[in-house]
């Protein structure tokens, strides 16, 4: 699997054009000058202030009003060979719907936005747009900051979800059925797909929430989960049957499921399994996982306790090991329950964490400190088997390793220690093993994720198609979204073959 | 949402639940269980599988009432419906022809052993049960034991009852008198199942475990219920339940189970301050 553009295939190609062409784009695109949209600054997306939002879990961004939306879409250009594209992952038409925008048609926008993203309210507020589609923006290119494409998929994803009925629609009763495990991104998206081209989906899903990461990882913060409920109502209206509290694996085999009449399945169960660190301590009570942590947090709402019924620790101080988006959904979570200090424990500098630039910044001005080149050694705890302090060691960077980040190194008699009563450890996922305890002949790859065939994505057993995390270990939710768009390809053909054969 | 098809109290403060969940059902196995949530602001609770009926649909299980989520499960009635009831999870009990297979149970173990006492069975081996009560009028189901069992010894603390002790303290007297004792099953509290295991390290006797952590998701994604069995790191909802009881580091898994004492008799309280008169 490879995360590099992938060029849009020629059925996207050729609808792209043809909106291209149309007389009101010509006439948007004639009413202003390259020179002057240029010219125009990007918006800056309103946010709640530190103090206020560092207390509670309403979310942190506020979106684009109308009039802001309208001016940053002005910036695009409406490219003739628009490299914004070819960054996404499901090839939205970004143009279009950037200037149906302009024209101050909303909901025309988001429609676009529907007919190849399942989720456009959901990417629009955790896309990494800065490394997918704004960091080919040929806006960038020319004046250096490119359009802020995320915040107007946001403001046109937020505007249809507002305005918009459901559709309502119901797949014919002999349609092929086809079951989707995990209601992740990944499964998500591909049950929309199929939905569409007219198969009768069936998703199946282990927890009580659809939405994977989306309903039990990402706080509410940055993702509320109305936003996500809405979408995943679309999909039901679309036809799209929800399995929730179903374990494939356990409750049913996929031969099972077979022989109910599925003639096709995808599989989008995530990379769900939490690493620790084998260091010693890491069992006490006060170390969790950040999957642990967030889910109490999140998917249970523990932060309402004692109204709600499961617990969640108040912690006085804290430490999230890691430097990715989990550790700092992690460590803004914990502040937000009160902890002080609430603390990145990273092990690399500050070039290297893979978080999300904008996440970073929100952490460090709602108070939250990175302690940067330093690994914790061990866990200390108290009589009962409660943590109190944690052990690191400072590093600093030595040569490049395989991934061409500095590897970073110990320095030899550098240990100190924290004192803390909460650990959070954010290392990194694995895929999720159930499923494969019935399916042995699914062939998997070094790491425990599916092997599929790179473009079809289909899997060692017939009918199976698989993509996102179960596929690439921990990646995003749009490059899960552009493998499920694909494999949800993938199998109408071998379903059509199938058929003809 | 699940129907609960009945509700029943079998002795003080051990109730019996039956849900109408028919996928789950189809798929029990010995060993097995499910994660019921009473409402959308419930916690997802853990329940030995006690039995099923796939004909009807239904999955059965008991349980001892000790904080708010139990107390609110004991006054569900038939009718009601739960949020959630998944599974089955966890993997099944190993079911083999081991000889002769001593089941030691006490509390929900009691109903938590009896598939497996059924498989193992049907398998050919010959049970024993010892089970563990603290009064003889707190036994159950000895009705469903008596047809499996070759042989029923009851730890009570009665006075004036054979074995006025402890199961764990019984166990090498019951085990002393039968020959090819392959195995000892074990479920109840997590203090039963540390204390019978003590008891048959001595002996050698191979004593599994069906543990009994926290948990959450009880899909392998949080590793709340993360137990060391012998110095390796295992998750119990998808290695287990089922362990090797002389492998556990039974002082972590006390720690860790007692980790939320101080919330559990805030929740408790405050339940009580609610709901009693
Ligand atoms: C805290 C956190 C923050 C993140 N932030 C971002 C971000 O800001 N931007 C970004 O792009 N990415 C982010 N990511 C990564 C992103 O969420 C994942 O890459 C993405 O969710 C993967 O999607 P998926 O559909 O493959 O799997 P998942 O979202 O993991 O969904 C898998 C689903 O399958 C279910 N499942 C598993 N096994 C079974 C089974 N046997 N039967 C039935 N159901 C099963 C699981 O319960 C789960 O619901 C974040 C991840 C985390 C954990
Ligand atoms: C695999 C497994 C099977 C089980 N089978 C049964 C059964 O068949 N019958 C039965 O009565 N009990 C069973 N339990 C224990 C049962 O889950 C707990 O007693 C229950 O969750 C307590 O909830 P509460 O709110 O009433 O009590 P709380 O006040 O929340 O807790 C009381 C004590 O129960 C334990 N506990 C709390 N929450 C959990 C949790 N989520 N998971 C596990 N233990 C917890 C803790 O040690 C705690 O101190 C099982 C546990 C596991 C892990
Ligand atoms: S590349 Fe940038 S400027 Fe060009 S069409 Fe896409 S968003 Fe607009
Ligand atoms: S309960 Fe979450 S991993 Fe076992």
């Amino acid at each position: 699997m490879t995360d590099e553009k992938k060029p849009c295939d020629p059925s996207d190609r050729d609808r792209i054009r043809v909106e291209y062409d149309r007389d009101w784009r010509r006439e948007l695109r004639r009413s202003m000058t390259p020179k002057d949209r240029i010219r125009i600054p990007r918006q800056p997306m309103p946010q709640r202030d530190a103090f206020t939002r560092g207390r509670d879990f309403a979310e942190v961004n506020l979106g684009l009003s109308p009039e802001a939306a309208r001016s940053e879409a002005r910036r695009c250009l409406d490219c003739a060979a628009p490299g914004c594209i070819s960054g996404c992952p499901v090839a939205i038409d970004i143009p279009t719907f950037i200037k149906q925008i302009e024209r101050g048609e909303f909901a025309a926008a988001g429609r676009t936005l529907k007919t190849t993203n399942s989720l456009p309210a959901v990417c629009g507020r955790v896309c990494p747009q800065e490394t997918q589609c704004e960091s080919v923006c040929n806006l960038k290119r020319a004046a250096g900051v490119p359009v802020a494409i995320g915040h107007l998929e946001r403001f046109a994803a937020d505007f249809e979800r507002s305005a918009a009925s459901a559709p309502c629609c119901r797949p014919d009763p002999g349609a092929v059925k086809v079951a989707v495990v995990g209601s992740g991104p990944a499964g998500l998206t591909a049950a929309g797909e199929l939905a569409r081209k007219g198969y009768a989906v069936t998703v199946f899903e282990a927890l009580h929430e659809a939405g994977g990461v989306l309903a039990y990882g990402i706080p509410e913060f940055r993702l509320p989960k109305e936003v996500l409920r809405a979408e995943v109502e679309c999909l039901r209206g679309l036809g799209v049957e929800m399995r929730l509290n179903f374990i494939v694996g356990r409750t049913a085999t996929l031969d099972q499921l077979r022989d109910e009449g599925f003639r096709a399945f995808f599989i989008g169960t995530g990379a769900g399994l939490p690493n620790f660190m084998k260091i010693p301590g890491e069992n006490l009570v006060g170390v969790y996982s950040a999957n642990e942590y967030l889910t109490r947090v999140n998917l249970m709402r523990a932060r309402d306790f004692p109204a709600v019924d499961t617990p969640v620790p108040r912690a006085r101080r804290a430490a999230v090991i890691g430097g990715g988006n989990v550790a700092l959904d992690s460590v803004r979570t914990a502040r937000r329950l009160g902890a002080e200090p609430a603390m990145i424990i990273y092990r690399r500098s500050r070039q290297e964490m893979p978080a999300r630039i904008e996440e970073i910044k929100h952490a460090e001005e709602e108070g939250v400190e990175i302690l940067l080149l330093t690994a914790p050694v061990c866990y200390k705890g108290d009589e009962k088997g409660r943590l109190r302090s944690m052990v690191c060691l400072r590093m600093e960077l030595g040569a490049p390793d395989s991934s061409g980040r500095r590897r970073p190194v110990p320095i030899p008699g550098s240990e100190f220690e924290i004192e803390i009563d909460l650990a959070v450890v954010a290392v990194g996922q694995s895929p999720n093993p159930l499923l494969f305890e019935c399916q042995p002949e699914l062939r998997r790859g070094r790491w425990g994720t599916i092997e599929v065939e790179e473009n079809t994505l289909a899997a060692s057993a017939p009918g199976v198609f698989a993509g996102g995390d179960i596929v690439r270990g921990g990646a995003t939710v749009i490059l899960a979204m552009g493998d499920a768009r694909r494999a949800a390809a993938g199998i109408e053909a071998y379903l059509r073959e199938e058929h003809d054969s | 949402m699940y129907e609960i098809l009945e509700r029943r109290r079998l002795v003080p403060n051990l109730h019996l639940l039956r849900v109408r969940a028919p996928e789950t059902a189809r798929a029990c196995r010995p060993g097995q269980f499910i994660m019921v949530m009473i409402g959308p602001d419930g916690e997802r609770v853990p329940l030995s599988i006690a039995d099923w009926d796939a004909v009807e649909g239904s999955v059965t299980a008991v349980f001892l009432i000790v904080g708010t989520s139990t107390q609110k499960l004991a006054r569900l009635r038939a009718g009601d419906r739960l949020h959630v009831c998944a599974g089955p999870l966890g993997k099944p009990s190993e079911i083999a022809g081991f000889g002769t297979v001593l089941l030691v149970a006490g509390c929900y173990g009691i109903a938590a052993l009896y598939p497996a006492a059924r498989a193992l069975r049907q398998a050919g081996n010959r049970l024993v049960l010892l089970a563990d009560v603290k009064a003889g009028h707190l036994l159950y189901w000895e009705d469903r034991y008596r047809n499996l069992c070759d042989r029923i010894v009851v730890a009570s603390r009665d006075p004036g009852a054979p074995f006025q002790e402890f199961a764990s303290h019984a166990v090498s007297n019951v085990a002393a008198k039968e020959a090819s004792l392959g195995r000892v099953l074990v479920s109840g509290c997590a203090y039963l199942l540390a204390a019978v295991s003590e008891a048959t390290r001595p002996l050698g006797l191979r004593t599994i475990v069906s543990l009994n952590p926290i948990m959450v998701d009880g899909t392998g994604m949080c590793g709340a219920c993360r137990c060391s069995i012998g110095g390796n790191t295992r998750f119990a909802c998808v290695d287990g339940p089922d362990f090797d009881g002389h492998q556990v580091d039974w002082p972590e898994l006390f720690r860790r189970r007692a980790a939320y004492l101080d919330d559990e008799v805030r929740s408790l309280c405050r339940f009580e301050k609610e709901s009693l008169p």
